[in-house]
C-alpha cells in the first residue's frame, strides 16, 4: 500500500466532515472520491496532503506515518497535490512556477547566491515538464494572463514536476469546458506514466471523467464512505447511484459501453 | 543591457560628487548610502517576501548602536569590525523576534514588528547606563581598511575616504542583494509573496524561508546603521523611534517596492526633498502625508514604476523584477 488512511475524522465544532474513513491506495491505482458536495471529499485530500490535521486517526504514505506534518514535507517526500481552484503564481512566469517546484524536487531552493538563470539542470526540467502540458509555447507568459484552461495545466503540471509517487487532484478539470475536460485528462494520464507517478487520486465530479478513467471509486456521503468499489460494481449499487451519483445525472455513455 | 547606461551614468555622477565642490549635498549622500543598503534588506522581506515590516528601525538602531559602543566603550575602531558585528549582533536578536513574527502574516506581522521595535525604543531610553538614554552615545571616528584618518578635518575625512568607502559597501550589499534575489532562494521568496499555500504544495518551507529574509533583512538595515553611525556621530533613541520604521517603508513604496532599485531612488529622493522641505517650513510631514496618500491611489508602483511606464516597461522591468 502506498498510501493509506486509518479511521480519519475531521470535526468543524459540531459539524463533522470526515467520520471514520478508511481507504487503502495501491501502487498502480486511478482512484477517484465522488460525491454530493459537503460530503468531505476536498476536507479527505487537505488531510491526506497535511494541510489539515485530523481530529482523530492516521495517515500513512509508503509505510509510514505521515499524520500532522506540514504540506511542504509531504511534497519533499513524494506526494503532490493539485487545487480545486486554479492556485498558480499569478506574477511569476510559467518558467519561474514549474522552476519553484523543480528546485524543491532537487532539494536547490536553499541556494542563496547560486544564479538560477544559469542553472541549466533546472530550467531544461522545467521546460520537460512544460512540454509535457503543452506550455511550452508559453513559458515566458505571466501565469495571471494565461486563459483559464492553461491555468489550470500549469497548476497540475507544476505539481507533476515534482515527480511525486503520488499525485492528488482536487477536481482537476473543475472550471475547464467539456470539450476541454477529456483533452485535459489524457495529458494528466499521459504525463503521469511519463513521470512515473504509481498512483492518482482524484476527487472529481464529471461521472464521464470518473467512471472513463478510474480502476476504484470510492463514494462519499456526510462524512462516510459509502461504497469503495469498481466502477462496474458501483454501478450496481442502487444507492450510491442514487444518492451520489443521481444528483449529478448518471455517466452518459457509461451504461452503453458495458 | 538598456538599464547598464543610465545606471553607470548615476554611479559616475555619485563618485564625482565629492570633486563638484558641494559638501552640503555631499554629506547628504552619506544619508543616501547608509539607508538605501538598510532598504535592500526591507525590500528583500516586503517586495520579494511580502511581508511588511513596522520595526526596522530597531535593526537600522542597532547598527548604530553597534558603532557607538564599540569606539566608545571597547575602544574598537575598526569599521570593517563594526560593519560585522552589527550584522552578527542584529541576526543574534532577528532570530528569536523573526521566528515568533513569521508565525503570523499580514496584518499581525506588521503590528509586531512595530512592537518589537518601540520595546527597543524603551530599551534604548531606559538603561541609561548601558545606552546614554535619551542623549544617547557618541560615536568615534572609524578606522577605515586599516588607515586611521584621525588628523584629518571631519568634513575632509566625511566627504573623502568615509564617503567612497560607503559607495563600496553600498556596491557590494546591491551586488550581494542581486545574487540573493536571482537565486533559487529568490524565486522561492517570490512563490511565498505570490502564493503561501501553492508555494507550501510545493514543497516550499514557507514560515522557515520567511524567517530566512527576515534575518538578512535585519543583517542589511543594520549594517545601513552602522554606515549612519560615524556619519551623525551620535546616536540616540530617536533612531530607533516607530517614525523611522514608518519612513523607511514610505521610502519603500516611494521608489517602487516591486522594482529591485525602486528603494534606492526612494532613499535618494526622500532624503533630498526631505532636508529642502525642513528648511521651508515646519509642516514637511503634512507634504509627505499628502504624498503618501497620492502615491498609493495614483502611483501604486513607486516612481519607478512611474519613470519606467516612460520609457517602455518590458525592458527595465524585465531586467530589475
Amino acid at each position: 500500500m502506498i498510501l493509506q488512511a486509518q479511521n480519519i475524522a475531521k470535526a468543524y465544532g459540531e459539524f463533522r466532515a470526515l467520520n471514520g474513513v478508511t481507504l487503502e491506495i495501491a501502487a498502480g491505482e486511478f482512484v477517484s472520491v465522488i460525491g454530493p458536495n459537503g460530503a468531505g471529499k476536498s476536507t479527505l485530500i487537505n488531510v491526506l496532503t497535511g494541510f489539515l490535521t485530523p481530529t482523530a486517526g492516521r495517515v500513512y504514505f509508503k509505510g509510514q506515518d505521515i499524520t500532522g506534518l506540514a504540506p511542504g514535507r509531504l511534497a519533499r517526500l513524494g506526494m503532490a497535490r493539485s487545487f480545486q481552484l486554479v492556485t498558480i503564481f499569478p506574477g511569476l512566469t510559467v518558467l519561474e512556477v514549474l522552476q519553484v517546484a523543480v528546485l524543491s524536487r532537487l532539494r536547490r531552493g536553499g541556494r542563496l547566491l547560486a544564479s538560477l538563470a544559469r542553472d541549466r539542470e533546472v530550467t531544461a526540467q522545467a521546460t520537460e515538464v512544460a512540454e509535457l502540458f503543452m506550455l511550452s509555447e508559453k513559458l515566458g507568459m505571466v501565469a495571471r494572463q494565461l486563459p483559464q484552461g492553461d491555468k489550470k495545466l500549469l497548476d497540475v503540471a507544476s505539481a507533476f514536476a515534482l515527480h511525486p509517487e503520488v499525485m492528488l487532484l482536487d477536481e482537476p478539470t473543475s472550471g475547464v469546458s467539456t470539450r476541454e475536460k477529456h483533452t485535459l485528462m489524457a495529458i494528466l494520464v499521459a504525463a503521469a506514466k511519463r513521470i512515473g507517478i504509481r498512483a492518482i487520486l482524484q476527487v472529481e465530479h464529471d461521472m464521464d471523467i470518473v467512471f472513463g478513467y478510474s480502476d476504484r471509486i470510492i463514494a462519499l456521503h456526510q462524512g462516510r464512505i459509502l461504497a469503495d468499489a469498481t466502477p462496474q460494481t458501483l454501478q450496481e449499487n442502487d444507492d450510491v447511484m442514487r444518492l451520489v451519483v443521481g444528483q449529478q445525472g448518471r455517466p452518459p455513455g457509461f451504461g452503453r459501453s458495458t | 543591457m538598456k538599464v547598464w547606461i543610465p545606471l553607470g551614468s548615476v554611479l559616475l555622477l555619485v563618485l564625482a560628487l565629492p570633486q563638484l565642490g558641494w559638501p552640503y549635498y555631499t554629506i547628504l549622500m552619506l544619508s543616501f548610502f547608509a539607508y538605501a543598503t538598510a532598504l535592500l534588506g526591507l525590500n528583500l522581506l516586503f517586495g520579494y517576501t511580502g511581508l511588511l515590516s513596522f520595526g526596522h528601525a530597531l535593526f537600522l538602531g542597532l547598527g548604530a548602536y553597534t558603532t557607538a559602543w564599540l569606539t566608545s566603550v571597547w575602544g574598537i575602531r575598526s569599521m570593517e569590525v563594526m560593519l560585522l558585528t552589527a550584522m552578527v549582533v542584529a541576526v543574534l536578536v532577528a532570530a528569536p523576534i523573526g521566528a515568533l513574527c513569521v508565525r503570523y502574516v499580514t496584518i499581525s506581522f506588521g503590528m509586531l514588528t512595530l512592537a518589537f521595535g518601540m520595546l527597543f525604543y524603551s530599551f534604548l531610553l531606559k538603561f541609561y547606563h548601558l545606552t546614554g538614554g535619551d542623549e544617547g552615545m557618541r560615536v568615534l571616528r572609524p578606522v577605515l581598511l586599516g588607515c586611521d584618518f584621525s588628523g584629518m578635518p571631519k568634513l575632509s575625512f566625511l566627504i573623502g575616504p568615509y564617503y567612497y568607502y560607503s559607495v563600496a559597501v553600498l556596491a557590494i550589499a546591491t551586488g550581494v542583494m542581486w545574487r540573493l534575489v536571482t537565486s533559487p532562494f529568490g524565486l522561492w521568496l517570490k512563490a511565498i509573496r505570490e502564493n503561501p499555500v501553492k508555494a507550501a504544495a510545493l514543497g516550499v518551507s514557507v514560515r522557515r524561508y520567511r524567517w530566512y529574509a527576515f534575518l538578512i533583512s535585519a543583517a542589511y538595515a543594520a549594517v545601513g546603521g552602522a554606515l549612519l553611525g560615524p556619519t551623525i556621530g551620535q546616536v540616540d533613541p530617536g533612531l530607533t523611534y516607530w517614525t523611522q520604521s514608518g519612513h523607511l517603508v514610505f521610502m519603500t513604496l516611494l521608489g517602487g517596492c516591486g522594482y529591485f532599485l525602486g528603494p534606492l531612488l526612494g532613499a535618494l529622493v526622500f532624503i533630498y526633498l526631505q532636508d529642502a522641505l525642513m528648511t521651508m517650513f515646519p509642516y514637511w510631514r503634512l507634504v509627505f502625508g499628502a504624498m503618501l496618500a497620492v502615491l498609493v491611489l495614483l502611483a501604486p508602483e513607486g516612481l519607478l514604476g512611474l519613470l519606467t511606464g516612460r520609457l517602455g516597461r518590458k525592458t527595465v522591468r524585465a531586467a530589475v523584477s
